[in-house]
């Protein structure tokens, strides 16, 4: 039965609503490209004014993003909590963290790339050279990788000897001026700028000395083992 | 599904309480119309909560168990998404297929409205409904999109983009504005809370859509002229 959809006289009418629709979807497409730089380009306004309204610390304006792959994040007792040094070595070692702490210590600035697009600029670390730790365990000539253990489980990964051993590579027990958060991996962080931000892997408490590098959590998950920052995970083209 | 079941009548008497003129009510929003709307509405609390659970450090460290409200994110996302189709599936399309027609059309009033200018009489959307009806669609689309993405990307590298993550946040602090302001005027402001019942019963006063929806009311009463007592909303709601 036909009824006038519009009895009344619509002066002027557009249908401009499928339009502004289709616009807003095409802007939003745009930015799964363009959003890391945009964020990068805006993080020096929104950062000042999240921060001065009392949201630092609760939205993470400072860059970084929390991901864990547990059901709990790992707590530390600092009196029973140690770092084990295992596998192909001549003595295996067990170090507090005043153990690490009485190891010559490291500061350096870095900046932290994740390989979902997020980056946090100028982080100032503080810790120990890996080589520092393993020199007392004494890594015999077959050992050429480290596999890295996580106390969130089954989290792991791995890097060679010769990646370890790159001068910026660092076994991380301060951020910021302060001990490593809960959050960041407290106590003891495995910190590599030069990839992302998987291979940093936080709540360290077991290196071993293996043959060769083994398959970290997110490699068995198709993510690349050598994830050099722009070189590797699709951001090589 | 009762969401086939039509709109009542476009004006329900209501029992007259003596002395007092009996108020009347129009039919504004089919049940399909309203099962849409509170689809959205349950999944998108669900969303975000779980979502700054997710985002938030404060919260992620607090609740913890990352996989799980990865899971419930996520399946809430799958049943929302099946839901509205089901709805539109098994609904009233004639009602659905109407309310995207006049949220696509803004005729010269609705720009006045846009423009703070009075008066602006309105259908049964005002210019700044369809305005947040076609951005909640745009973003429920791109949240779906981006979302998407976030998941497949996790699985496989290729799928991975530089902007899903700020896509995602953006969307929500943009969506949480317009949440804000949907609450506080169909909640709070006393002038326009009234369309609430609009949304949980389908039907409003008459005599506050004659000063909201001025034009709606014109055009029922044009056509019970024209076809006695039958409006427009009975027919396309058979």
């Amino acid at each position: 039965m036909a009824t006038p959809e519009h009895p009344q006289e619509n002066i002027g009418q557009r249908r401009v609503g499928r339009g502004a629709f289709l616009g807003v979807v095409g802007l939003g497409v745009g930015t799964l490209f363009a959003g890391g730089a945009i964020s990068r380009a805006t993080r020096g306004i929104t950062q000042p004014v999240t921060d001065s309204v009392g949201l630092a610390g609760v939205i993470p304006s400072d860059g970084w993003r929390i991901y864990t792959v547990a059901a709990t994040m790992p707590t530390f007792d600092e009196q029973s909590w140690r770092l084990t040094i295992d596998g192909l070595v001549r003595t295996p070692l067990s170090l507090s963290l005043a153990d690490l702490r009485d190891l010559p210590r490291v500061d350096q600035v870095s900046s932290f790339y994740c390989v979902t697009g997020w980056v946090v600029k100028n982080v100032k670390w503080a810790g120990v050279r890996i080589d520092d730790v393993l020199k007392a365990a004494g890594p015999q000539a077959a050992g050429t990788a480290l596999t890295f253990t996580s106390s969130e489980r089954p989290y792991v990964d791995s890097l060679t000897l010769k990646q370890a051993r790159l001068p910026d590579v660092l076994l991380a027990y301060e951020q910021d001026g302060k001990p490593v958060p809960r959050v960041h991996g407290a106590p003891l962080r495995l910190v590599i700028p030069e990839m992302y931000g998987y291979k940093s892997v936080k709540w360290v408490e077991r290196i071993t000395v293996t043959p060769e590098a083994e398959v970290g959590y997110w490699e068995v998950r198709g993510y690349d083992r050598d994830a050099w920052v722009g070189k590797s995970n699709g951001y090589e083209s | 599904m009762s969401a086939i079941a039509p709109a009542g009548p476009a004006t329900v008497p209501a029992p007259a309480a003596a002395g007092v003129p009996a108020r009347r009510w129009l039919a504004r929003f089919t049940l399909t119309e309203r099962a849409l709307h509170w689809v959205h509405a349950t999944a998108f609390v669900t969303l975000l909560g779980s979502g700054l659970v997710l985002y938030l450090p404060p919260l992620s460290e607090l609740v913890g168990r990352r996989p799980l409200v990865k899971d419930i994110h996520w399946w809430t996302a799958i049943s929302w998404a099946g839901a509205l189709a089901l709805i539109v599936l098994l609904g009233n399309r004639r009602a659905v297929a109407r309310t995207v027609r006049e949220i696509d059309a803004f005729d010269a009033d609705d720009r006045r409205f846009l423009r703070g200018q009075r008066p602006a009489p309105q259908g049964r959307f005002n210019a700044g409904q369809k305005v947040n009806a076609i951005l909640t669609a745009a973003f429920a689309l791109l949240f779906a999109v981006s979302g998407a993405l976030l998941w497949l990307g996790e699985r496989n590298h290729a799928f991975r983009l530089e902007g899903t993550v700020f896509l995602h946040d953006a969307l929500m602090y943009v969506s949480l504005v317009l949440l804000v302001g949907h609450l506080y005027l169909a909640v709070i402001n006393p002038k326009t809370r009234h369309a609430l019942h609009g949304m949980t019963r389908g039907t409003v006063d008459e005599e506050w859509a004659r000063v909201h929806h001025a034009k709606w009311v014109a055009e029922l009463e044009a056509a019970r002229t024209t076809d006695g007592a039958v409006s427009p909303v009975d027919q396309n709601a058979t």
